[in-house]
Parts: structure tokens; C-alpha cells; sequence
């Protein structure tokens, strides 16, 4: 899956301003995790600005969605810390992201399989829901009154992804590029500060792409993006600064430009390419 | 390859697939009320007609049967929620049946009111299906079933032990309560009949039914009953959107358990006893074989596989006695078609009954469904 650095697409835009350090938003300080021997990531800091698409790229089993696990809490790191508005995160558990104004896709497509697309997204917008059990349990008005409110949010965000005809359809029923909509959906529709997408370009055919592309750069305006990604030509087109991780290690860090040809890189990569 | 426009949808016009909805759907889908509580309540009223036209028509034996059903009835549609909506299994429900039941034999001897019971009996369950859930919030799959099935064996165990209070193995004698005057007279007024105590008993049962079925639907067409379903599918999924796990896990036990405890009061004033025998691990396993021949996570499925549980059996007995079969041999043939039956809905409908019959439905009225062209251009 995996293509070699490509030729550039010309970029969408220079790179937002602040990218650089003085405004961050959500930052990685020099953290390290232990599976047993094997040293997954191994001082690995990043910062990430209020705006702009920042992307994570590395060969397979680099520690790109381990990195994630450790933003949203799945894995504890041995070392090191997270800050979120500049100060330190503690114990940060799975369910207090969304709360927190932080989303995150999961590689492959993780939607509700048993909910249709719209209840999928209604999900995602529960942080916003107003009725509590009582209302539930005896439907009172206040109960639709959210519900609609919910369902109106859903259908709004999947409006924008171009997915809001597929509503009540099950999500098993769609083709894998429409499920995947559906998930970035069920994401936005919490109005998150930061969004990471854990290869959202994988299954997705060359127009689709550049589709997600555009829709990238889009959301880029208001939200911190931290895209992992396999395919070069997108990360190379969409990301204002890149991270590269190789065997837990960040082995460069900087616009796609410089990025591109450190030697660093190229040797990662071409070691990847000797092993297959 | 099409169109090179991106289709700006707005949040209303959403659900305009190219299908036609047939005429009886159209004409169905403007006279639903919109309200869910309408909604339900209307559905609820239906019930109560089809109820009280089924127990008018039929005479003491079969009244007695209805009011069989209706605790099996109420212990499954909480089983149903349980299992099909938050993939939760107990193997325990029997015994918080056992705890309804035996609250109910300690209160109605002291003269308090049958309905007030019954909501004490669906409290105090509710109360060990907390403490229950909150440890099977943390298991999974085999674990849980087996820490379920300990509560199962240990519960009926108490009785013994504590048999002063409790009755031992006799168990406790419910004073089963008499129908009130107006309600024999309202009987009368409608269908000229004399109100048996097994009618007054099947009444009780099938109206707490409603209520819970009511209730119970009101959940899961909320968004509780959303973040349940969720919960079950995806756990990853459902934390990275800010649900905790655990406590919907075990609002979805608790509000099982309170089920079951409402099924054990009905059933303890139904048959006149709360003793461990009825209790046993098969109880547990008949609700949950109820739930899966009617469907898992469907009420209406609940109220199918509990009707199965206590009409089956005697109808098998009377098929294997006119085959000539000898009395032993016919009631042996009940379990095995049960079985048999059990075999053939999982292997040839997993769905269970409303499930295949959804599935059927939906894929006649969604076949032909094209929908507007995908993005499929750049724009
Ligand atoms: N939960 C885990 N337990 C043990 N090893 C793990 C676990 N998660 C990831 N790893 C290992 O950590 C390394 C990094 O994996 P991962 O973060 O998934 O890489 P990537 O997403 O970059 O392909 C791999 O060698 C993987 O096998
Ligand atoms: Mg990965």
C-alpha cells in the first residue's frame, strides 16, 4: 500500500502561521511506550497548532496508531506527557475525549453496525443531548425534542460529508468509501478542537482521495487535524508539517518540502521496501 | 464518473431515496403519531383489547396459562434489552425472579396492596441487579455467563439457608389476592362472565405487562436505548464518542433486573409460592431460550418466545399422547422437540422470529432503492 515518496502535487495552500511552536494546542512530550521488549515509541514529542493538518507517516509497525492509543488514553505511556491547552494531561481516560473537544477516527471503519448511519452520527453528538433517563423511560417531550435536535446535528454533518441520503440505511449496506464518510461524520458532529484520523485514505480509490483531500483542507480552517496515512501523495499534499517515526523513533519533523528528501526518510522507507 | 458537482445537502432533506413507498406503507407512516409516548401508548391500548378479548374468549385453564405467560412475558422483554440491546447474557435471571418473588411473600402478608408490591419487588431487584451488574459490567462473553450462573446456583441456595425467614425448601406461601368488587363487576358489566381468580390473576399479570412493555419500548427509542445498542457493538467506538462503559452496562442490567423482579412478584402471586425449586437454573435458561426464538432485542419477540414457553410443551405432550404414545413418553417429548426447535431457529433463522421476518420485510422494501450518485467527480 505504501507509495513511495511521489512527485508533489502542488500544495493547497502555504502553511498556516503558528505552525511553529509558540501556539500549540495539543503536544506530545517525549513519550515512550514498552510492550513488553519492544519499545513502540521511544521519546516521541509532537506539537500540534490549533489549525492546520499535521501528518504522521512511518513504515508499517513504526508506532503511528500506538502514538494515537496514546492520545486517547488506550495505552498508558511508560514516560513522558501530554498537554492539552498547555497543560498536562493525567490519567486520561477514552471516554473524556469527546468531552474535551477531541475526535478520532479508527483505522479501518469501527461504526455501530447494528445502528443506522444516522444513529451511528447521533452517537457522536451525544455530548450535545440534553435528556437524561427519566425523559427516556417516559418519553416525554423533552426526550423527541433531543432526539430531533440530535438527529437534525447528525444529518447536518453527514450533509456535509454528502452521505446524509444513506441515513437510514445500515452502515453494512454501503460501500466501504461511504462507511468511512460515514465515521469521519460521526467524528465531526462533535465539534471537535482536534480531530486524528487514523488513515482515512485506506480503501479509498484515487478520485475519492483527492475528494478527502480537499475535504481536509477544508476542516484544516477550523480544527487541528493529525492525519496518520500510508499514502504519500496525499500526506504530501494535505500536511502543513510532518512527523516521521521509524521503529518509535521521530526521524524527522518539518514541512512536507524538507520532509520529502532527508535522507532520514528515504531510508526508512527504502528499508521497508527491502523487506517485502 | 458523472457529475463533477458536490452535493451540498442540507440537514432536512435528507431521507429522499428514489423508492416509492407503497400505498398501505404511505398511508401507515401519516396516521403514526409523531409523538413517541403517542405512539406507544396507542400500541399499549391495542394490547389491553387484544388481552382482554383473548381472556374473555377462553376459559379458567387457559386464563391460567395467559397468566403463565405474562411473568415469562415481562422476565424476557427485560432479558430481551439485556441480551439483544447492550449484548449482555444472564444466566441469572431466574434468580432475580427468585428475589421479586420472595419479596412479594414477605409484603403482601402484611396487608400491603398488591401494586405497591409489585413496584418494591421490581425496586429491590433492581437494587441487586446493580450490585450484579456492576461486576458483570467488567466480564465478558464465557465470564460473564459463568459469574451469572454462580448468582443463579448461590440465590435459591439463601432460601435454604435462611430458612427461618425465607421458608426453607417449602419455600413461602403468597396469599394470592382476590379480585376487588368493582373490577369482578366491570368483568361482568363487559362480557356477562364471572371472574375466575386465575382471569383476575391473568389481568394483573398482562396490565403490569403493558406497563413494563411500555416503559421498555419508551427506553430503547430513546437515546439510552441507543448508546445500549452502541455499546454493544462497538466498545472502542463508543468510548472515543464519550460513553462511559461501564455505568451504561450497568443501567442496562439494572433496568433488566427490575424487569425480573416484576416477572418473580407476578409469578409468586400466580402460583401461590416462592420456593427455590422454582427457581432452579432452567428457569433462567427458558427466558433466555424465549428471547432467542422470538428475537433477540425485540419486545414483540419476548412476547413470542415466552407464548412458545408455555404453550409448546403442552401441546407436544398431547401430540406425542394422540400418536400413542404412553403418557412418560410424551412428556419426555416436549424437551427434546424444544430443543430440536431451539437447533433449528438458530441454525436456520439466528434472527429469531420477528428478526427473519424484519429481515424479509426490509429486504422486499429496500431492493429496488437507487440511490442519487455518489460524489463520484472532483470538484
Ligand atoms: N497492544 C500491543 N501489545 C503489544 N505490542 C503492540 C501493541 N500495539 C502495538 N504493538 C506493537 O508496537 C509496534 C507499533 O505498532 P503500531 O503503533 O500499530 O504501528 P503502525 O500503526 O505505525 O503500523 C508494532 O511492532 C506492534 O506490533
Ligand atoms: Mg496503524
Amino acid at each position: 500500500m505504501t507509495a513511495p515518496p511521489a512527485d508533489p502535487a502542488p500544495g493547497p495552500g502555504s502553511p498556516v502561521a503558528g505552525s511553529g511552536g509558540d501556539d500549540v494546542l495539543f503536544a506530545v512530550d517525549d513519550v515512550s511506550v514498552r510492550f513488553g521488549g519492544l519499545v513502540a515509541l521511544d521519546q516521541v514529542s509532537l506539537a500540534v497548532p490549533p489549525r492546520g493538518v499535521h501528518g504522521v507517516i512511518g513504515p508499517n509497525g513504526a508506532g503511528k496508531t500506538t502514538l494515537f492509543n496514546v492520545c486517547c488514553g488506550f495505552v498508558r505511556p511508560d514516560s513522558g506527557t501530554l498537554r492539552w491547552h498547555g497543560a498536562a494531561v493525567r490519567r486520561l481516560r477514552p471516554h473524556q475525549l469527546a468531552g474535551m473537544g477531541i475526535a478520532r477516527t479508527l483505522q479501518g471503519v469501527g461504526l455501530f453496525r447494528g445502528l443506522t448511519v444516522a444513529e451511528n452520527v447521533m452517537v457522536g453528538a451525544d455530548r450535545h443531548r440534553r435528556a437524561g433517563f427519566l425523559s427516556g423511560l417516559l418519553a416525554l417531550r423533552r426526550s423527541d425534542r433531543d432526539e430531533r435536535a440530535l438527529r437534525e446535528r447528525a444529518l447536518a454533518a453527514l450533509g456535509e460529508l454528502g452521505a446524509a441520503h444513506h441515513a437510514d440505511q445500515l452502515p453494512g449496506s454501503l460501500p466501504y468509501p461511504v462507511q468511512k464518510r460515514v465515521a469521519l461524520a460521526r467524528a465531526l458532529v462533535a465539534e471537535p478542537e482536534l480531530l486524528l484520523l487514523d488513515e482515512p485514505a485506506s480503501g479509498l480509490g484515487g478520485d475519492e482521495m483527492d475528494e478527502l483531500g480537499d475535504l481536509l483542507r477544508g476542516l484544516a480552517d477550523r480544527m487541528a487535524v493529525v492525519l496518520v496515512e500510508h499514502h504519500m501523495d496525499l500526506v504530501m499534499s494535505v500536511c502543513d508539517r510532518i512527523t516521521v517515526l521509524d521503529f518509535g523513533k521521530v526521524v524527522a519533523e518539518g514541512p512536507p518540502d524538507d520532509v520529502r528528501d532527508d535522507p532520514a526518510v528515504v531510508a526508512a522507507y527504502l528499508g521497508e521496501e527491502a523487506h517485502r | 464518473m458523472a457529475t463533477p458537482v458536490r452535493p451540498t445537502e442540507k440537514a432536512g432533506s435528507a431521507p429522499r431515496s428514489g423508492r416509492e413507498p407503497g400505498r398501505w406503507a404511505g398511508l401507515a407512516a401519516r396516521l403514526r403519531p409523531r409523538a413517541t409516548f403517542a405512539r406507544h401508548a396507542l400500541l399499549a391500548l391495542v394490547a389491553l383489547v387484544v388481552v382482554v378479548l383473548l381472556l374473555e374468549l377462553t376459559g379458567p385453564f387457559r386464563n391460567s396459562q395467559f397468566a403463565t405467560m405474562s411473568y415469562y412475558a415481562i422476565a424476557a422483554a427485560g432479558l430481551t434489552v439485556l441480551t439483544g440491546l447492550n449484548g449482555q447474557i444472564s444466566l441469572g435471571h431466574g434468580a432475580l425472579m427468585a428475589v421479586g418473588a420472595y419479596t412479594a411473600g414477605l409484603l403482601l402478608p402484611a396487608g400491603i396492596p398488591l401494586l405497591v408490591v409489585l413496584v418494591i419487588a421490581a425496586g429491590v431487584t433492581a437494587v441487586v441487579g446493580v450490585i450484579v451488574g456492576a461486576a458483570a459490567s467488567r466480564l465478558k462473553g464465557p465470564y460473564l455467563a459463568g459469574a451469572t450462573l454462580a448468582f443463579a446456583v448461590a440465590v435459591p441456595g439463601l432460601a435454604i439457608h435462611f430458612d427461618e425467614a425465607l421458608g426453607g425448601e417449602q419455600g413461602l406461601a403468597v396469599p394470592s389476592p382476590r379480585a376487588p368488587e368493582w373490577f369482578a363487576d366491570a368483568v361482568y358489566f363487559l362480557s356477562a362472565n364471572e371472574t375466575s381468580s386465575a382471569k383476575y390473576l391473568a389481568y394483573v399479570g398482562w396490565t403490569v405487562a403493558i406497563v413494563a412493555f411500555l416503559l421498555l419500548a419508551n427506553l430503547a427509542a430513546s437515546r439510552i436505548g441507543r448508546i445500549w445498542r452502541a455499546v454493544r457493538d462497538d466498545e472502542v467506538a463508543a468510548e472515543l464518542a464519550g460513553i462511559r462503559l461501564s455505568p451504561v452496562r450497568v443501567l442496562a442490567f439494572t433496568v433488566s433486573a427490575a424487569c425480573a423482579g416484576l416477572a418473580g412478584g407476578v409469578l409468586g402471586v400466580v402460583v401461590r409460592l416462592a420456593a427455590p425449586t422454582g427457581f432452579t437454573i432452567v428457569l433462567s435458561i427458558s427466558l433466555l431460550t424465549a428471547v432467542v426464538l422470538g428475537g433477540l432485542g425485540s419486545l414483540f419477540g419476548a412476547v413470542l418466545g415466552s407464548a412458545l414457553l408455555v404453550f409448546l410443551p403442552p401441546a407436544v405432550t398431547n401430540l406425542g399422547a394422540s400418536a400413542g404414545l404412553s403418557d412418560v413418553q410424551s412428556a419426555q417429548l416436549a424437551p427434546f422437540v424444544y430443543g430440536a426447535v431451539l437447533i433449528l431457529v438458530i441454525l436456520l433463522a439466528p434472527g429469531g422470529v420477528v428478526g427473519t421476518v424484519r429481515a424479509r420485510w426490509h429486504a422486499r422494501t429496500t431492493a429496488p432503492a437507487e440511490a442519487p450518485e455518489e460524489r463520484t467527480g472532483r470538484s
